[in-house]
């Protein structure tokens, strides 16, 4: 009988969406965002950081990069701990994304310094030869406003003080788009909290024979090159022509963990074994 | 039988703006295809792959999908219905409403104005274009199917009614948007709450999008190109109301493993499993309507189109369950292997069944018969050819992406850096590219054979 009735057959239909609907999606607002999955140490955006979100949004960075590790083993060791819901409370949208043609952004901040980011986002070859990431460099030219910004804080209840917004005047949208990048999971401090204490005595396994040297030389040129040269003879990093002055040990304990403070970044997802080829290749070197 | 006059007019009208849409999204297609192999045909700051990428969906699924699905559902509403359409002005005007706001979104995307949800980027203003469309479409339809001439409704008009009203509450509910200006909005939902209702739409765009319309439309041309009745009415019935019910529940299974509670993620996996009885419910429909029929895949070009489509359909509604289980999923997730299977659904299935039906409607809307068979033919050939191109070389990539990613060494340490694994897709990125220039061959072959029917075709002897 109904199925004559187009007017009651409409109904029906609208029914039959909102029960999932209901369940799935309406009522998981009760578990979301609530007092129990917050994080105190998970702090808005300050002005420059939203302006630089709006930039990530405008230039659809979220295509080719997610937001969210997720507590697979081999994820958390390449991108850090896995996402928890109270750190994106102040996420409007939220940039989870569904694709990684390029590596998640979850956790970039800290892990570069800002000077790398520069360099490429501007040609983002130039650092990571074989990217297809687009070249940003038409960042520097624009400018961030900051009576625009200040609505955006205002539309999103966002704290801010008048010098913040004073400060904007003269940055660049590319300025923003790093302060953004240094931002995003940072807050809860965990690259700190990493820091392992490599204990005991280190002690290199590897001989330097011209196999282990070549591997070595490749690694460098794959993952430390961007910042210290082709020729080890430095750039965003120091030089290293030198550095078997430091000597295997410290070397290789700069490299797992990293020089947070001073920008280096740490390389323990390479595992012990090619830190030792890495190590073993800048001892060869002749200052 | 007194024969009504039907208005044929607007039906034509969309069919040539949708495929005038959809060679647009391919060619975008095709450009953002190259563009991942040769990142210097990025052009900023208008023309980079990540404001590209969604004008590509978009003039996809809205441009050449809901463009071709509003040409079939004229066609078939008023045929069904034996009723003249409601109201012939207010269909001329969604059709250049509808152009109009193809043109704005285009304009607005690549000017970087999107709030950056996944089939949803249009900024506020477009939301409203895009309403008053979906309405003014959705009255003239219903008060075609209220004052109808034939008091038994097919079940093709019920696939169309139900996406009638689920895109209506779908799009809403997930535009909810503060405006800051005339083109910045920011979502009315923060964080994982916004991901679970983005999803709950992005899924269920898949369901009243892909899904619904494409259905209506098979259901209808399938028996009428065959001359065979639909195997089951009931069966069809069936499928409908639990397919739209059980959509719904699915939408976290594009967020399993992520903050999204678990509970959510664990009937979003149940429901996508359950989805494989009605989806298989209209695919064995389909192929029981063809009893004693199949000789016809050799001699009706038009039936090669449907079964194929609707067989994709079926392969994708089984890949499609199996990618949201939660051990797969975690393979696959983010990889190459996503792009294949949407592209099995969007060249295969929704564009394969929308080639049939045009081609159907062809003589009707001229009158005259369509111009060659054997370009038709050469059509079909070659977009199976380009689709299956794309999707099988990006199923392969993306094991070998996800095999990459989660490679482990003894010491617990990862084997291979994330640009090993970028470098190890570019030649899969080359085989898709051209996989593309092939399926555009395959439309623009589609597009001299319509011209030529429309202006060489041999009438047809009387009005059909
Ligand atoms: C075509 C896809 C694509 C687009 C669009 C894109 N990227 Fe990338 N991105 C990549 C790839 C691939 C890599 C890895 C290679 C490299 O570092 O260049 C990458 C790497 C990065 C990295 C370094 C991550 C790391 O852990 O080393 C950052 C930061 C980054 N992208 C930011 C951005 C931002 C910001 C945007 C938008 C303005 C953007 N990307 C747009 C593909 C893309
Ligand atoms: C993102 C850029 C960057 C990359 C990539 C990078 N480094 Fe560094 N590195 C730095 C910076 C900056 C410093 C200076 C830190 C400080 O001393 O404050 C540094 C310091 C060092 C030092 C200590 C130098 C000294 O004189 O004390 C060593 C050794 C080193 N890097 C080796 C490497 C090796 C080996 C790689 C590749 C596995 C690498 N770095 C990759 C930026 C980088
Ligand atoms: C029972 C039916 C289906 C189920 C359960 C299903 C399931 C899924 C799942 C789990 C994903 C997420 C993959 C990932 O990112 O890990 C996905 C993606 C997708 N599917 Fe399906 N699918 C089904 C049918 C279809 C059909 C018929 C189409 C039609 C074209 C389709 C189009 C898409 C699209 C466009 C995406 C990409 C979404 C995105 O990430 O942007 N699916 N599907
Ligand atoms: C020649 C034909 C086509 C080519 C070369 C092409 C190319 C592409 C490329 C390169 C992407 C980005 C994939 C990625 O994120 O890595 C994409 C995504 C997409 N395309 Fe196409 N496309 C074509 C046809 C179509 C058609 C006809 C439709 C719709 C009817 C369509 C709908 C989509 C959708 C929905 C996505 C998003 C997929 C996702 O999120 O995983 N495409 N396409």
């Amino acid at each position: 009988m109904w199925e004559r009735r187009p007017i009651i057959f409409l109904l029906l239909a609208t029914a039959a969406i909102l029960v999932g609907t209901i369940v799935t999606m309406v009522l998981p607002f009760a578990w979301v965002n609530t007092e129990k999955d917050r994080i105190e140490a998970v702090a808005p955006y300050d002005a420059l950081q939203l302006a630089g979100r709006d930039v990530y949004i405008r230039e659809g960075c979220n295509n080719c990069h997610t937001q969210t590790v997720r507590p697979l083993v081999a994820e958390v060791i390449r991108y850090g701990p896995y996402s928890k819901s109270g750190e994106f409370r102040y996420d409007r949208p939220h940039l989870w994304g569904s694709r990684r043609t390029g590596p998640d952004l979850a956790r970039i901040g800290g892990k570069y310094p800002d000077s790398w980011h520069y360099h490429h986002l501007e040609d983002p070859r130039s650092m990571v030869p074989g990217s297809n990431m687009p070249a940003y460099q038409f960042l520097e030219t624009r400018t961030v406003d900051p009576a625009f910004t200040r609505k955006k804080m205002d539309v999103l209840g966002f704290p801010y003080t008048d010098e913040e917004i004073a400060a904007l005047d003269g940055k660049t949208e590319m300025d923003a788009l790093v302060a953004y990048l240094q931002k995003l999971g940072a807050d809860i401090g965990w690259r700190e909290h990493a820091q392992v204490q490599v204990i005991g005595e280190l002690v290199n396994p590897y001989a330097p024979d011209p196999d282990v040297l070549s591997e070595g030389a490749r690694l460098y040129a794959d993952n430390c090159a961007q910042c210290h040269g082709v020729a080890l003879d430095g750039d965003l990093g120091p030089e290293l022509t030198g550095a078997r002055d430091i000597g295997e040990a410290e070397l290789y304990r700069d490299l797992w963990n990293g020089i947070p403070d001073g920008g280096m970044p740490s390389f323990s997802t390479l595992g012990q074994k090619k830190i030792w080829k890495i190590v073993t290749f800048l001892m060869s070197q002749e200052p | 039988m007194d024969k009504p006059s039907y208005n044929y007019d607007i039906v034509r009208g969309f069919v040539n703006w949708s495929i005038l849409w959809g060679v647009v999204a391919v060619l975008v297609g095709i450009l953002i295809a190259f563009q991942m192999v040769l990142p210097q045909l990025n052009f900023p700051p208008l023309f980079t792959y990540g404001r590209l990428r969604p004008l590509h969906t978009n003039a996809g699924l809205f441009g050449w999908g809901l463009g071709s699905f509003f040409a079939a559902f004229y066609y078939i509403t008023q045929r069904l219905t034996r009723q003249r359409v409601w109201s012939d002005r207010l269909a001329r005007f969604q059709l250049w409403w509808f152009n109009a706001t193809i043109i704005a979104a285009a304009v607005t995307l690549v000017l970087g104005y999107n709030t950056s949800k996944e089939y949803h980027e249009l900024e506020w203003p477009l939301d409203i274009m895009v309403v008053v469309l979906w309405v003014i479409f959705a009255v003239n339809i219903v008060m075609t199917v209220v004052k109808r001439r034939e008091e038994q409704l097919y079940v093709s008009l019920w696939f169309i009614l139900g996406s009638l009203v689920g895109v209506a509450v779908l799009y809403v509910v997930n535009a909810a948007e503060v405006p800051v200006s005339l083109f910045k909005s920011y979502s009315a939902y923060a964080g994982t709450n916004d991901a679970n209702v983005q999803w709950w739409y992005g899924h269920n765009a898949v369901a009243m999008v892909l899904t619904l319309p494409p259905l209506a439309v098979f259901y209808y041309f399938l028996p009428k190109t065959t001359g065979a009745p639909l195997y089951s009415h009931r069966l069809s019935i069936v499928s409908f109301w639990s397919l739209v019910f059980m959509y719904l529940w699915t939408g976290a299974h594009h967020l399993l493993w992520t903050p999204v509670p678990d509970w959510v993620q664990t009937l979003a996996m149940g429901f996508s499993i359950m989805l494989i009885a009605p989806s298989w419910g209209s695919v064995i429909n389909g192929y029981l309507t063809m009893n004693g029929q199949w000789h016809q895949m050799r001699t009706n070009y038009l039936v090669k189109f449907l079964i194929l489509g609707i067989t994709f359909y079926g392969l994708q509604t089984l890949q499609g369950p199996s990618q949201a289980v939660r051990t797969f999923s975690a393979f696959i997730h983010y990889t190459e292997w996503v792009p294949g299977h949407v592209h099995m659904g969007t060249m295969g299935w929704v564009s394969m069944v929308m080639f049939a039906s045009i081609y159907y409607m062809l003589p009707h809307l001229y009158g005259r018969r369509v111009y060659s068979v054997p370009l038709a033919n050469l059509h079909f050939w070659l977009v199976l050819l380009g689709q299956l191109g794309y999707s099988v070389s990006l199923w392969i990539a993306g094991v070998q992406q996800a095999t990459m990613w989660h490679a482990m060494n003894p010491d617990g340490s990862l084997h291979y850096s994330f640009m090993e694994s970028v470098l190890a897709m570019y030649p899969y990125w080359w085989v898709r590219a051209f996989a593309g220039v092939v399926y555009l061959a395959g439309v623009l072959v589609f597009v001299y054979n319509i011209a030529m029917t429309v202006r060489r075709g041999e009438p047809v002897a009387e009005a059909v």
